[in-house]
């Protein structure tokens, strides 16, 4: 019985991840059966993870377009000018379940991963961010998951000589299983520079450069894709092996070809390895490929053609080099200690076509694979439980009988407190441009060769978004924004990594559509276009899938890095004012969360012309250099943010909240009302900005003054707490800066003692 | 003013120091590790990074480099030479600065502002010109393997002959256990040899040439071997 026969009588594809109709397209797109190498080659690249199979149609009401945008979604990163001839590359990706199941592992090759696709579009890296979403510190599972994925990108990045700027990093039962690791990459060019993956030049030579291929990661695309069952935690094979030091080596060469003018084409094999590379590449170039696999350099002996085709080996390159420069592309990659070798050929059949020992074993259509993937409309359905939570009234929420101590306890809860215990792991200043560092708003670098910074953050409220998707989603961008806008800088473009349940699972396909709706709106309204990203689906154990958490990463530019704002309070006397309205808005809260117990109620509402209105009122004041500081009001509402802008600065303040609008302090305090933010300002400024808010009519409320050593807010208004004592509490928040930083500080490093 | 910075394979501060060095107002080119000559240069760094991606043991492998025989010619010269971080990792695996580097106690990288107190007269060192002994400056640190170690005997030596430069401290100068970031013998953070012209630290001075960069004390070290490199290789007083 041949082969192929084995594998009809098998259904081998199924093993695969590909269904029995996904098989019958195949055969329809050949004309004939696959054989065993073009099956794996299909698998791969028809898992959700390359196709989108399942997402592709939603995918496409996504805002891309605008005049900053130099490079949408479809490439290996999408590019923004930020003035002065210079373009900022930027990509978040997910790289989820190899996390799973080897933290240290699939974090650190996430982050390669991410970091390759930035040089390959001839960018330097300046900058990484994390956005990291786990279980609740109190499980021994969550805190080994945790250390070792910090432990991870620690690594990686920090050999490569990268700096790790920022992220965020939230604790929640829902990860337990299924943590999420969103690595983003940001890097700088000069427009010329710009590199792109196709393959041009009939008879071009086309090269694989880098590290050797081996047999780590095969399938690692399809196990991807699939549910994180006990089984698929089996397939450990499937996670790849990071290497950092061959990947500066990389970098380091790809830089040097780029500058020297060698590289026609250029692509990272990542996920689907030489399979994804070969067919995109030709694909986008209207062309074909011809590999011999005999020439592909080798780590480990006896491997087959499927096995070489489906390797997720990392640190490797395919490359389309200037014709005639083969030569010097191979001296300079020895230079940095690597291979450098001819595979092959451009051709017009549009064909990928691969040999060993001079007879094809495999030939398939390059834009079958890399195009032609099934489009499905997924079955969508709203939860049951949605309508439930929304339902939740906050109006019979008694106010606690402690503000002070409520404050403590939010600020002292992983989610919420200082992430110093990671961030200190992550070198993150290499590079000497990091102007803003870790633990702010957002962090701010500064572009070689000129005065500008980029401000980049990663944002998603993942309780919003399982109350809420849309609006959830939607906020995730909005808070983007206004963490750029505090730092000074301009709201610019988004990358995102949508990470998701089954999409089989109607309820789960309703949350992803819903968010995508609910993100599109917001990015169209604050002029922030999508470049790309990509989807992380089928994040369940089998039984309980992740809340969506579609995670944003913003980038936004400043022209003048010396007009950065800083988060914390910055000198006594200073004028302590809010932006932006506070309503009755605890549903969703953090505060609930913590304090009460609850994760129900309405999501914040958001009016995306308000944020809008903020965020110029925030870049145009720092670059009128009217701000001390500025801080986003976001999880734990103004008392947090009021409580971190004193840690900041190590100095107090002194305020007087409420009374006014028939708002009770409590809520006042903790409501997560959006489009606000905590500045401080010189009493000389106040005339000058209170006429730039007015402009732009966004509400500016004065507090009080920057000072001591105390956070002292005094409270106006009525508070319902039951007892006499407790609405005596009620006329005084009093919390020391000290007691308030050890709760803050120390509440991540005591978790992970046990 | 011209300054050579040996970049190994893994070097990742190469282009930290050449900037750093030009907001100091001099020269600053690359050598490569194959290279076997450092002649034209006034003074020589190595700086931090992850050489042969620090496998096997830090710095391991870089000694081998080519590039050694060369600086330590030039060191012997009497010749200015820092290593800085991986840099200093270097300089005790090839030999030039006595001791070895042990993990960091927490078993963690560590990045952060960090510190340090001067141990030396301004003239001890040509990197050390502009600097007073019981000054405390700070700079940044960022390293897995930054605990200094060297046996009883050895480190007396080094004491007995002002050859530690830099400890770790507090912020008023006081050698605290809590102020050691790592683990290090007698909280060191730089020694220089015997003749006081081969400087290694782990702190990282490129880190803070600037004051957007969060502070400019590193500034004074650069600034320092400028001037004992204008003064013709001899203290200007």
């Amino acid at each position: 019985m041949s082969d192929e026969l084995c594998m009809k009588e098998d259904r081998v594809w199924q093993t695969m991840g590909l269904s029995d109709e996904e098989y019958e397209r195949i055969r329809d797109l050949l004309g004939r059966d696959p054989n065993y190498v073009e099956l794996g080659m299909f698998s791969v690249m028809w898992s959700e993870h390359c196709s989108y199979k399942n997402t592709r149609a939603v995918l496409r009401g996504l805002p891309t377009q605008g005049p900053q945008v130099l490079q949408g979604p479809g490439e290996n990163a999408g590019i923004v000018d930020v003035g002065d001839g210079l373009a900022v590359v930027f990509k978040i990706e997910s790289h989820n379940h190899p996390s799973a199941v080897e933290p240290y592992q699939g974090a650190a090759t996430g982050v390669g991963g991410i970091i390759r696709d930035i040089f390959t579009m001839g960018a330097r890296p300046i900058a990484s961010l994390d956005s990291l979403w786990l279980g609740d510190l109190s499980s021994p599972r969550a805190r080994r998951l945790f250390s070792g994925i910090v432990a991870g990108i620690s690594g990686y990045g920090n050999a490569v000589g990268i700096p790790t700027v920022g992220g965020q990093t939230v604790f929640h039962a829902s990860y337990e299983s299924n943590p999420l690791v969103n690595a983003m990459c940001v890097g700088v060019m000069r427009h010329e520079d710009i590199k792109r993956g196709a393959a041009t030049g009939i008879g071009n030579s086309v090269m694989v450069i880098g590290s050797t291929t081996g047999r780590d990661g095969i399938h690692g695309a399809t196990f991807a894709s699939a549910d994180l069952t006990d089984e698929a935690i089996e397939r450990k094979s499937a996670v790849q092996v990071g290497d950092p030091f061959r990947e500066k080596l990389l970098l380091e060469a790809c830089l040097e070809l780029v500058a020297r003018g060698c590289v026609l084409g250029i692509q990272d094999m990542g996920a689907a390895g030489l399979t994804c590379s070969s067919c995109e590449m030709a694909s986008r170039g209207g062309t074909g490929m011809i590999i011999d696999l005999d020439r592909v350099p080798r780590r480990e002996t006896g491997m087959t053609p499927y096995e070489v085709m489906l390797s997720e080996s990392q640190e490797r390159m395919l490359l389309v080099p200037v014709p005639g420069r083969e030569k010097e592309v191979r001296e300079v990659l020895v230079k940095w200690g690597l291979e450098a070798v001819v595979v092959g050929e451009v051709t017009a059949d549009g064909m990928v076509t691969l040999t060993e020992g001079g007879a094809v074993v495999a030939q398939v259509p390059a834009k079958a694979l890399a195009d032609d993937a099934p489009v499905y409309h997924r079955e969508s359905s709203k939860p049951e439980y949605v309508e439930r939570l929304a339902a939740f009234d906050t109006t019979g929420v008694p106010a606690c009988t402690d503000p002070g101590g409520a404050l403590l306890r939010l600020i002292g809860s992983p989610s919420v407190a200082s992430k110093r215990w990671i961030w200190e792991q992550y070198d993150h200043q290499v590079g000497a441009g990091t102007v803003i560092g870790p633990g702010s708003d957002a962090a701010v670098v500064r572009l070689p060769g000129s005065r500008r910074g980029v401000a980049l953050s990663t944002d998603c409220n993942s309780r919003y978004c399982y109350l809420n998707p849309r609006l959830g989603a939607a906020h995730a961008v909005a808070e983007g924004a206004r963490n750029v806008a505090c730092t000074g800088a301009r709201p610019l473009a988004v990358t995102n990594c949508q990470n998701f349940g089954n999409p089989y699972k109607p309820e789960v396909f309703w949350q992803f559509r819903e968010a995508i709706a609910g993100m599109s709106e917001a990015c169209r309204a604050l002029g922030t276009p999508v470049t790309g990203g990509n989807v992380s689906l089928a994040n369940e154990d089998g039984e309980t899938a992740i809340r969506p958490t579609p995670v944003i990463g913003m980038v936004g530019v400043m022209d003048d890095v010396e007009l950065r704002v800083p988060m914390g309070f910055a000198a006594e006397g200073d004028i302590v004012m809010v932006l932006g309205a506070t309503r009755d808005e605890i549903g969703a809260s953090e505060y609930l969360a913590v304090v009460h117990g609850v994760e129900a109620g309405q999501v914040p509402a958001l009016d995306l012309e308000a944020e809008g209105r903020l965020c110029r009122l925030l870049a145009t004041a720092a670059r009128d250099g009217l701000l001390r500081s500025a801080h986003d009001i976001s999880e734990g509402g103004l008392a947090v943010a009021l409580a971190e802008c004193a840690i900041a600065g190590s100095i107090g303040a002194t305020l007087r909240i409420g009374g006014d609008g028939g708002l009770a302090p409590d809520r006042f305090l903790f409501s997560e009302s959006a489009a606000r933010a905590v500045v401080t300002l010189e009493q000389s400024r106040l005339d000058e900005f209170l006429a730039l808010a007015g402009g732009l009519s966004v509400p500016a409320t004065t507090l009080g003054r920057v000072g001591g050593d105390r956070l002292c807010v005094e409270l106006a208004g009525a508070v319902g707490t039951g007892t006499r004592a407790g609405a005596e509490a009620w006329r005084r928040l009093d919390v020391g800066v000290d007691a308030l930083r050890a709760a803050y500080e120390e509440a991540i490093p005591c978790a992970m003692q046990g | 003013m011209k300054l050579g910075i040996v970049v190994f394979p893994g070097s990742n501060c190469d282009r930290d120091v050449q900037t750093a060095a030009r907001a100091a107002g001099y020269d600053a080119d690359f050598i490569w590790h194959t290279d076997t000559s450092v002649d034209g240069f006034d003074c020589l760094a190595l700086p931090g990074g992850f050489s042969y991606g620090d496998y096997l043991r830090t710095a391991a492998i870089a000694r081998f480099s080519p590039v050694m025989e060369a600086v330590a010619r030039y060191a012997a010269l009497g010749r200015p030479v820092i290593g800085i971080c991986n840099g200093f990792q270097v300089l005790l695996e090839v030999g030039l600065l006595p001791g070895a580097m042990l993990r960091n106690t927490s078993c963690k990288f560590v990045c952060k502002p960090q510190r340090v107190r001067v141990e030396v007269a301004p003239a001890r060192t040509p990197f050390t010109l502009k600097l007073r002994p019981g000054q405390v400056i700070t700079l940044p640190i960022a390293h897995g393997e930054g605990n200094y170690y060297v046996d009883s005997e050895t480190l007396e030596e080094l004491e007995l002959g002002g050859q530690v430069v830099f400890r770790y401290c507090d912020e008023s100068g006081e050698l605290t256990a809590g102020s050691c970031p790592n683990g290090s013998l007698g909280n060191i953070a730089g020694i220089c040899n015997k003749a006081g012209n081969v400087l290694g630290m782990m702190p990282h001075p490129e880190r803070a040439a600037e004051d957007i960069l969060g502070g400019a004390d590193g500034r004074l070290l650069f600034d320092s071997v400028a001037q004992w490199v204008q003064g013709g290789g001899r203290i200007v007083r």
